[in-house]
């Protein structure tokens, strides 16, 4: 199946160490940048109570939430404690030309 | 004969239960999980403030089991005569005073930036004030998402009208610790009562069954111990100051949210930030900052104070101490207990600073 992408923002358009919000259509979405420079895209929706991970705490690979410190991998969207039990969606990223793009052709793979 | 206001109280009284109809009440009128009032933080500044150090948190730790083993041992050493009762005093304090904060850091996972220190901080915490440590990281999630909102939260201390024996009793731990009981006994026959099914999901019950179980495992090995040698030492150092200590959590944990607003989403007008003294901020780790703490709760406590400074332009001034916190707080809760419908209105600044 083809990958639909979707331009998000420039590479540098999202600190290292930090994180994006990213509404598209009727979903939100958050994007992940690491110290190292690889993007990561998950759900943007805490899965305990549904608060937005933009404004959550990025540290090494980790998001934490910011309402109430539920935490996730943001490689690959699971849960790593409480009250966060339930893993978030993944979608693919690919930086090309400078511009990050996430595929969003499918539910996301958590 | 009834007089007016009690009969008025009758309607007045609300029901706290999470399982009662203020909950679906609180549903109804848009006040779960909702959307708080934020004072406005620029991200740059506000990623500075939620960095992570174990230095802080693993100073005030080995400072505190020191502190904790050595007034222990003088009270070992002096047992049997009038001097240990300050010791132990202290060594009360230090078990079910300090032990609450050190159980409310470790339990947002945010006081140490090494993730198992948190975990290891929380559950000597959680034994110390007589919680078992997995519903109640539950209830302190409700706590957060629903601050104050009746029917709702399970950390509401002071209900109205304000019961003032029991209010009282609250710096005897019994309330408390009797109230955590009910839950222990029967989670150790595998069974949760109907307020933690309310806000455990079902992956978490066994953790908590299993949990309730290594804590009575542990008051029976103090009573047992205790029986063996026919002395109530053992549970005079483990165990007991869970009771005797935790007046003083009491005397913070009060300046949090008593007398204050009720089914409101704007912390400022329903928590209390308190200036303290050094000592005082080492004992409760800096929760007295408790507005900052519930708008911002990815804020390590050694960050709070900086918060504080970054957002008092748009915050109520602070209370100038205990005293000043309960100037307030003991005529409010003396008139909550005869009507129940007053509560202390924050004055909140109009106009936010540009960030
Ligand atoms: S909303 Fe994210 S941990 Fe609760």
């Amino acid at each position: 199946m083809t990958m639909a992408w979707v331009d998000v923002c420039a590479a540098e358009g999202i600190d290292a160490e930090d994180v994006l919000r990213f509404d598209y259509e009727d979903r939100t979405y958050a994007l992940y940048r690491t110290e190292d420079n690889r993007y990561f895209a998950t759900d943007g929706l805490c899965t305990h109570a549904r608060v937005h991970l933009a404004d959550g705490f990025v540290s090494g690979t980790t998001i934490e939430c910011p309402k109430h410190n539920g935490r996730f991998d943001v490689t690959n969207g699971k849960a790593k404690g409480a009250p966060a039990t339930v893993d978030l969606g993944c979608y693919p990223v690919e930086v090309r030309d400078g511009r990050v793009r996430i595929s969003l052709s499918s539910e996301g793979t958590g | 004969m009834s007089t007016i206001a009690e009969s008025d109280h009758k309607v007045l009284r609300r029901d706290y239960r999470l399982t009662g109809p203020e909950a679906v009440i609180a549903q109804e009128r848009g006040l779960v999980s909702a959307d708080w009032y934020q004072s406005p933080v620029p991200r740059k500044r506000m990623k500075e403030l939620m960095q992570r150090s174990d230095a802080p948190a693993i100073r005030d730790t080995v400072i505190w089991l020191v502190l904790l083993m050595a007034t222990g041992w003088m009270a070992h050493l002096l047992w049997g005569t009038w001097w240990s009762l300050p010791v132990f005093i202290v060594y009360g304090v230090l078990y079910g005073t300090v032990g609450d904060s050190r159980w409310h850091e470790g339990g947002h996972g945010t006081a140490f930036k090494t993730s198992w220190m948190n975990t290891a901080v929380y559950h000597l915490g959680s034994f110390m004030m007589t919680r078992e440590p997995v519903s109640w990281r539950w209830s302190h999630a409700r706590h957060h998402s629903d601050t104050i909102i009746v029917g709702r939260d399970p950390e509401i201390a002071v209900q109205r009208p304000t019961a003032i024996w029991r209010l009282l009793l609250l710096f005897t731990g019994l309330p408390q610790v009797i109230a955590e009981f009910r839950k222990l006994i029967p989670n150790c026959v595998g069974r949760l009562t109907a307020e933690e099914a309310d806000y455990l999901p079902a992956s978490e019950r066994n953790k908590a069954i299993l949990a309730a179980r290594i804590h009575v495992l542990i008051w029976v090995a103090a009573i047992t111990a205790s029986i063996m040698v026919g002395s109530v030492e053992p549970l005079m150092l483990v165990g007991l100051p869970t009771l005797y200590g935790r007046w003083m959590a009491t005397v913070y944990g009060l300046t949090q949210h008593a007398g204050l607003a009720e089914d409101v989403l704007d912390h400022r007008l329903s928590a209390r930030t308190v200036t303290m003294n050094r000592v005082n901020r080492f004992l409760y780790w800096n929760m007295n900052f408790h507005v900052e703490h519930h708008m911002f709760p990815t804020v390590a406590f050694h960050a709070l104070p900086a918060l504080h400074e970054e957002v008092r332009a748009d915050m109520p001034a602070p209370y100038n101490g205990l005293l000043g916190a309960y100037r307030e707080i003991i005529p409010a809760l003396i008139r909550q207990a005869n009507d129940p419908t007053y509560f202390v209105q924050r004055p909140v600044p109009q106009v936010v600073l540009a960030s």
